[in-house]
């Protein structure tokens, strides 16, 4: 023993006392181990798809589909194909999912401001809601809205009215729930996704580009994977940026126009683009005037009659440009109601139950979040804003809300992302959403891997897209340190 | 100072009397009136509210047809459990309070007073709410057993403890023999094929190997096999045999083309059988094949005896397919979250190890379930799982579903505990590792600990999502508690009673979503340190 440990180490034994070397044998072994599992499931699964006859592909996607669903923005008959269907599904989808984003995030914001109110009836109510809400599960919650408050709904002939029969802002039957809007064609609301969907990709342009300038592809795979990734990423996205915009022809595989075709089809969706364009403008004057105050020290005061102009102009386009009109229950000779509703906005039950049990679900937990990072600001920003003279309302809005972002915005991303997921249970009260739509399609074809892979890539983008906005705007507001 | 101005303060004015800073007129004042916006607000939300509370009062007391849920409350329980074999639910339910009561006893065992006033006072509460109730009156008589039987098991529980002082370290593992326990209650059958056997073997494999293995070490025979050359080499060619005949079977079932096979052998037996006996130390690999070798025939002897005796005990089998209600779901829930939970937390050191291998499968892991709705795993599970298994072969239905309840919370738990994780200060990993502990040790005393402890809240809320998701279960064909309710509602005899049946199971889903997320806060005060 003792000759053995005065001799000289061999190299074969100080490899294998070599911590590294065991490191990369171990992962080696893994690899393996991984390699083997994935290649045996997806030998097996193409045996078992062979035994069955299907082979892997998708060419089903040109079949006609077969089936009709219960709502379209697109011109959908049940004898289009398949990946119309889909596409169709998607855009459901993304309408639930924007609606529900907005909606819950103005929940939970309320209710989480809420919980701060001095006022002990609004405090408790807060707590209430988020209290019940939270311990019980969606599906149930779901299956509530729809069948037990929205199926309860009078018959169509005999609807319920909001205030009166003569000037109903509100009606209310098993047809649907009908309330004012803006006299837009299903185009119009088709644009109006998509543009929001490209302003979603426009943001991970931003970034990839970004990444792409910093050049920042040393210091190990981590950051050179990224950096490939985004350079991938950049004509991709240019790519469906373009067919989001300005897709012209809605028959050749994408069976929607592009954002502003749909839109310039009526003069609704031109005055939206007017609207959206105002923004530009505003942007610009606003930096302006701050430039102009910081820099000049003048008043700004030209700006601001500017600014307030092109807000009276939005104003005013919003209001009499979109030809709002509201629901008016049809009505026979002899006073009694057809069923028919004309003008106004129609929510399908189901669409509305989908939303409505997301926005109070995730306004719950949205208000858990807002009430925590309020709490995480000091005590005494409180205590600084008062003594300035600001009210609780402005210390709150002007003070406290902006630090309290940078703790909000984190854990906000990830309650978005949930609702886009939660949106596919749909599926349970029969709102033809994507994964309704992915599952009648899968029955019907026999093909649950190809429709899966369409599905999980669908959701994964949408989930991609949430992410890297949400993450572009902590950036924004987290504190500028050096 | 001697003159005084009328100006003075030192003139008392007559001023009027102060507003009352107390009582219930300045409560209100101050906390509903302060100013006019918050009293027209208090005074419109006390109006809605009123109208509100108004309108359910009316409803539940004269609209309501509540019979729905008194009428199916078994179904509501156990689902389609046959009428029978329901003192098995009952059974199951008295084994697990029994031990809820030993563990209430074992951890109050320093209190002075176990049962004080308010517990006494409550209990007197919950037993005449059992009686009047009109849902639970039927059953009155076995509930109060069940409270009997918690307080005498608490009492037996800290008498217990108070003797023996070491006992509260055994509570998980007692805790994982009573769901074994339930478990074989609840399906019944053979014993062989539970997983009580299972556990029952394993420790009794355990205990004769470390018997046997005491009175080898009292003759050194260990030390004798691994000092002789003829020794060490059986025990090689042993561990080679053993660690072949282990994975040969295994492997042998894999679809994958013959060179992968080749390579992957012969990784695994180069570096598995061979180079691990030649390196180890002999005394630790003699240590090791005989004590494994030993566990290996104790398994086999007691399945050999049990075959011999044969593994009925009486108890009919009753399939999964007759599992559902609360019972289901609890079951669900409860296998899920012991089973995420690990591959959670192995998930999260994976992903912030630094090989670099494992960080990014697990990064991929991790990313991928988050990144698509629990729906769809359920859905693969259902639908893919039989295609990606050899023809003929189709796992349970419950099994699936409890895969891929598991697979979606532990994506999810990785990330709490890896929040946790980086919660923790470099400088305790620092001084551990100063104090010689080596990585695992670090890990497993140091930092872990600490990192689920921060993680407490984060994780306790995705076990409650958990418990919520099991819902969608109901959506894939199981019938857990919603899924049954929906084929209540279905029968035509109870067409319309939506709000009833849906308000009743609400409550029970917050019943237990609320008991976690108050036994969070209780745990987080009990190892809060920083008091």
């Amino acid at each position: 023993m003792a000759s053995r440990s005065n001799s000289p180490i061999s190299g074969i034994q100080s490899l294998l006392r070599d911590e590294r070397f065991w490191k990369i044998a171990f992962q080696a072994l893994i690899v393996l181990f991984v390699v083997d599992l994935l290649w045996h499931f997806s030998a097996t699964l193409n045996d078992n798809m062979l035994g069955r006859g299907i082979n892997f592909g998708f060419g089903f996607l040109g079949n006609p589909a077969g089936f009709a669903i219960g709502e379209s923005l697109l011109d959908y008959q049940a004898q289009d194909a398949y990946s119309k269907v889909i596409q169709v599904g998607i855009i459901n989808s993304l309408r639930v999912m924007i609606v529900g984003v907005i909606l819950a995030t103005t929940v939970g914001i309320t209710a989480g401001v809420a919980s701060f109110s001095d006022n002990w009836l609004l405090y408790k109510i807060s707590r209430a809601y988020v209290g019940l809400v939270r311990n019980v599960p969606l599906l149930l919650q779901l299956f509530f809205w729809y069948l037990a408050v929205f199926f309860s709904f009078p018959a169509p002939r005999n609807p319920f009215l909001f205030p009166n029969a003569n000037m109903s802002w509100l009606v209310l039957s098993k047809k649907g729930i009908y309330i004012p809007g803006p006299a837009f064609t299903p185009a119009t609301w088709t644009g109006i996704i998509l543009l929001a969907v490209s302003l979603l990709l426009i943001g991970l342009v931003f970034n990839s580009v970004k990444v792409v300038r910093s050049g920042s592809y040393r210091g190990g795979v981590g950051p050179l994977l990224g950096y490939g990734f985004s350079l991938l990423m950049i004509p991709v996205l240019l790519v469906a940026e373009f067919f989001l915009l300005f897709n012209w022809d809605a028959e050749k595989g994408l069976y929607f126009k592009g954002a502003f075709p749909s839109l310039m089809s009526s003069p609704q969706g031109l005055w939206v683009i007017v609207l959206l364009a105002l923004i530009i403008p505003l942007v610009v004057l606003a930096r302006w005037r701050t430039q102009v105050i910081v820099e000049q020290g003048q008043s700004g005061k030209p700006q601001l009659v500017a600014i307030a102009l092109l807000l009276l102009l939005g104003l005013g386009i919003l209001l009499f440009a979109l030809g709002w009109e509201s629901p008016v229950a049809a009505l026979k000779d002899d006073g009694t109601f057809t069923g028919g509703v004309t003008g106004g906005l129609k929510l399908s039950l189901e669409y509305a139950a989908i939303v409505t049990g997301l926005t109070f679900y995730t306004g719950a937990f949205i208000a858990e979040i807002v009430r925590a990072g309020i709490q995480s600001v000091s005590q005494g920003q409180w205590e600084a804003a008062r003594s300035l003279g600001l009210n609780s309302g402005l210390a709150m809005r002007m003070v406290v809300f902006p630090q309290a972002l940078r703790v909000i915005i984190p854990p906000l991303n990830s309650e978005f992302a949930n609702l886009a997921k939660n949106s596919s249970l749909a599926l349970a009260i029969g709102y033809p959403d994507l994964y309704s739509v992915a599952n009648t399609t899968f029955n019907q074809t026999g093909r649950p891997v190809e429709v899966f892979l369409l599905m999980m890539a669908t959701y994964l983008i949408i989930n991609l897209l949430i992410s890297f906005n949400m993450n572009q705007l902590n950036s924004a507001v987290q504190f500028k340190e050096r | 100072m001697t003159t005084t101005s009328p100006n003075s303060p030192l003139v008392v004015e007559s001023s009027p009397p102060p507003i009352a800073q107390s009582g219930p007129v300045a409560w209100l004042r101050k906390h509903l009136f302060n100013t006019w916006y918050n009293t027209l607000l208090t005074v419109i939300l006390a109006v809605v509210m009123l109208l509100a509370v108004w309108g359910i009062f009316n409803w539940a007391f004269r609209l309501a047809e509540w019979a729905v849920v008194p009428n199916n409350l078994a179904l509501f329980m156990s689902g389609l459990y046959p009428a029978a074999q329901r003192s098995r639910i009952w059974a199951m339910l008295g084994v697990n309070v029994a031990m809820a009561g030993v563990t209430w006893g074992l951890l109050a065992r320093n209190q002075a007073q176990l049962f004080g006033r308010s517990i006494l006072i409550g209990v007197g509460i919950l037993c005449a709410g059992l009686i009047i109730f009109p849902l639970t009156r039927p059953s009155a008589v076995a509930l109060i057993g069940m409270v009997v039987l918690t307080l005498a098991c608490a009492w037996g529980g800290k008498a217990l403890g108070q003797r023996k002082l070491n006992l509260t370290q055994f509570l998980s593992a007692a805790w994982f023999l009573v769901y074994s326990i339930s478990l074989l209650i609840l399906a019944g059958g053979d014993i062989r094929n539970s997983l009580l056997f299972l556990v029952a073997t394993i420790v009794l494999s355990i205990w004769l190997a470390s018997i046997v293995f005491n009175v080898l070490t009292k003759f050194s025979v260990v030390d004798a096999i691994s000092g002789n050359t003829v020794g060490i080499w059986a025990m090689r060619v042993l561990w080679f045999g053993g660690s072949l005949a282990l994975f040969l079977p295994v492997y042998g079932f894999l679809n994958v083309p013959l060179p992968l096979k080749i390579v992957t052998m012969v990784t695994y037996i180069a570096f598995v059988s061979l180079l691990v006996p030649i390196l180890a130390d002999r005394r630790t690999l003699t240590t090791f094949v005989v004590a494994a070798s030993m566990f290996g025939l104790g398994c086999f002897l007691i399945t050999v005896v049990a075959d011999l005796i044969g593994g009925t005990i009486g108890l009919q089998a009753i399939g999964t397919n007759n599992w559902g209600g609360l019972t289901l779901t609890l079951f669900l829930a409860i296998t899920g979250i012991a089973l995420c939970f690990p591959i959670g937390v192995l998930m999260a050191l994976g992903r912030r190890s630094n090989l670099p291998i494992i960080k990014g499968l697990s990064i991929a892991y991790i990313e991928l379930i988050r990144g698509v709705p629990l729906i769809s795993i359920l859905f693969m599970g259902q639908v893919m799982i039989p295609l990606f298994l050899p023809e003929g072969v189709r796992p349970d239905n419950i099994v699936r579903a409890i895969v891929g309840l598991t697979l979606f919370s532990s994506a999810y738990l990785a990330e709490n505990v890896r929040a946790g994780l980086q919660a923790i200060p470099r400088g305790q990993s620092e001084a551990a590792a100063s104090l010689g502990l080596n990585n695992p040790l670090t890990l497993s005393l140091i930092v872990l600990p600490q990192a689920l402890k921060t993680a407490i809240p984060a994780i306790v809320g995705q076990f409650i999502s958990l418990f919520q998701d099991t819902t969608l279960l109901g959506i894939v064909g199981l019938v857990e508690l919603l899924g049954i309710s929906n084929s209540i509602l279905a029968n035509p005899k109870y067409l319309g009673d939506y709000s009833e049946a849906y308000l009743f199971i609400a409550m029970l889903y917050w019943f237990f979503c609320y008991a976690m997320s108050l036994g969070s806060r209780r745990i987080e005060l009990a190892l809060n340190t920083e008091r």
